[in-house]
């Protein structure tokens, strides 16, 4: 099976190809858009600003090729905010367009809980998955129980438009937000799979194995 | 709230000091790093003990070989002073970086590294010195070198600056085991919107324990304890748990 982790340009590239590597896939790290087309699963990572990452997609041209390759049916993950880029548009320093993949936005995480207590922000750390309304099975999240805890690092978060593409929900002081989002062969996590340890890796292998649509 | 075993780096070794002063060796890099990875450490921070004192950063080679097979958040400090440096360490594998001395130098470092890679990528490292009654002073320079300035107001202007995260370190507690300095964490903890991370003093899990009381940090660096063996991971997280304060469960990470 042929795996692509798109580079553009952002970190952290070679965290998602050792995790791949420990449970024997290997991958292919590339900034040449012209590689999706041969690819089985592809995986959108990156940390850093929205605008930032949309650039370095559009600067390699990506844009029209990650869109293809979704209409072919073959699933794609993104992580963090390779996540938040499958969106309709970030309010991140601005309002910047998404891939348009997932109805929705992205917001900044809440400054405070419910009880008005200050979180602390960036959200970093170790928190839950929680279930929504969606079942887990056949999805990324069907080998993992309810209740993993995955490594999050973020100021922002996305807010699918429909309730159905809410996969998991997490915690963060008092707040519940989207930590995974599924629509059709499109997914996304907001923590890292990658650096989440046995449960994150088992995240990823599970992904591999879903079958295109 | 994370539990993360800290790694001074020397010559490639895993050293261990008092107030951060007269390094021994400990242990190997790579085998501590799977070790600690699979006692359910929550994250790894490394710090190159001489960086700044020889300008340079060693640590590339270490965070490429420990990311092939540990997979948690991994920080690395010392010597960190440039774009480029920390581009290097995250291509290398890591995932934050925790400044100091160049920030102290030239605070306008955070503010640029923060804008290219977001300010959950960078961490601020602060030393401080205990010199009067609720007073510190900031050192760099792995704690050689006094700056004159106060840590309590540093803390807050690297937070402006848009540091992510900030690491402090008690350079009176450090290697001592016999607990945080819990005053200045506490002072520091709610003055900033960031996560705290606070490192020194940690002997026992029960210091631990004291520390959260007070201060609801969002992690702890400790070395002595696990190093000499004190404690492991798993029986902090443990006495944490018992204790009523939220943790990772443990036996999680293979």
């Amino acid at each position: 099976m042929k795996v692509v982790i798109i580079d553009y340009g952002l970190c952290n590239l070679l965290s998602v190809h050792n995790a791949l590597r420990s449970f024997g896939v290997d991958s292919t790290v590339t900034p040449d858009p012209e590689k999706l087309k041969g690819a089985d699963a592809l995986i959108l990572p990156g940390v850093g600003a929205f605008e930032d990452g949309m650039k370095g997609l559009r600067d390699r041209g990506f844009i029209r090729p990650i869109e293809e390759y979704v209409a072919s049916g073959r699933p794609l993950l993104g992580i963090c905010l390779g996540m938040q880029l499958l969106f309709d548009k970030s309010f991140e320093f601005g309002e910047f367009e998404g891939l348009h993949l997932i109805p929705g936005e992205v917001v900044p995480v809440k400054p405070a809980g419910s009880t008005g207590v200050p979180c602390k922000i960036p959200h970093v750390g170790w928190n839950a998955l929680l279930k929504s309304t969606r079942d887990w099975r056949g999805t990324i999240l069907g080998d993992i129980p309810a209740g993993a805890e995955m490594y999050f690092v973020h100021s922002y978060q996305g807010v699918p438009e429909y309730k159905e593409h809410v996969l998991a929900e997490t915690d963060y002081c008092g707040n519940r937000f989207c930590s995974v989002v599924a629509c059709g062969n499109v997914f996304g996590c907001q923590f890292h799979p990658e650096k989440s340890a046995a449960d994150g890796l088992t995240i990823l292998r599970s992904f591999l194995s879903i079958k295109g649509v | 709230m994370r539990i993360i075993p800290r790694l001074d780096i020397k010559n490639n070794t895993v050293v261990k000091g008092i107030h951060l002063e007269g390094l021994r060796v400990v242990g190997d890099p790579a085998e501590l790093s799977r070790t600690y990875y699979a006692q359910g450490a929550d994250e790894i921070l490394y710090m190159d003990a001489v960086a700044s004192l020889y300008e340079r950063n060693s640590l590339k080679d270490i965070i490429r070989v420990v990311s092939e097979d540990v997979f948690i958040p991994l920080t690395v400090g010392g010597g960190i002073r440039s774009i480029d440096d920390i581009r290097g360490i995250l291509r290398a594998g890591a995932d934050k970086v925790a400044i100091n001395t160049a920030a102290i130098r030239r605070p306008g470092f955070i503010r640029e590294a923060s804008q290219i890679f977001g300010s959950q990528c960078i961490a601020v490292s602060i030393e401080a010195k205990r010199i009067g009654d609720g007073v510190w002073e900031a050192y760099v320079d792995t704690g050689r070198e006094t700056t004159g300035i106060d840590v309590v107001e540093w803390a807050q202007e690297v937070v402006r600056l848009g540091a992510g995260e900030i690491i402090v370190t008690s350079i009176d507690r450090e290697g001592m085991k016999n607990g945080f300095e819990i005053d200045l964490v506490e002072r520091i903890m709610n003055l900033v919107s960031v996560p705290v991370v606070a490192c020194g003093g940690c002997g026992r899990p029960e210091h631990v324990e004291a520390l959260l009381n007070r201060a609801s940090v969002s992690g702890v660096a400790c070395a002595s304890i696990f190093h000499y063996q004190l404690s492991d991971v798993t029986a902090l997280k443990m006495h944490l748990g018992k204790a009523g304060i939220p943790v990772r469960a443990v036996g999680k990470n293979l």
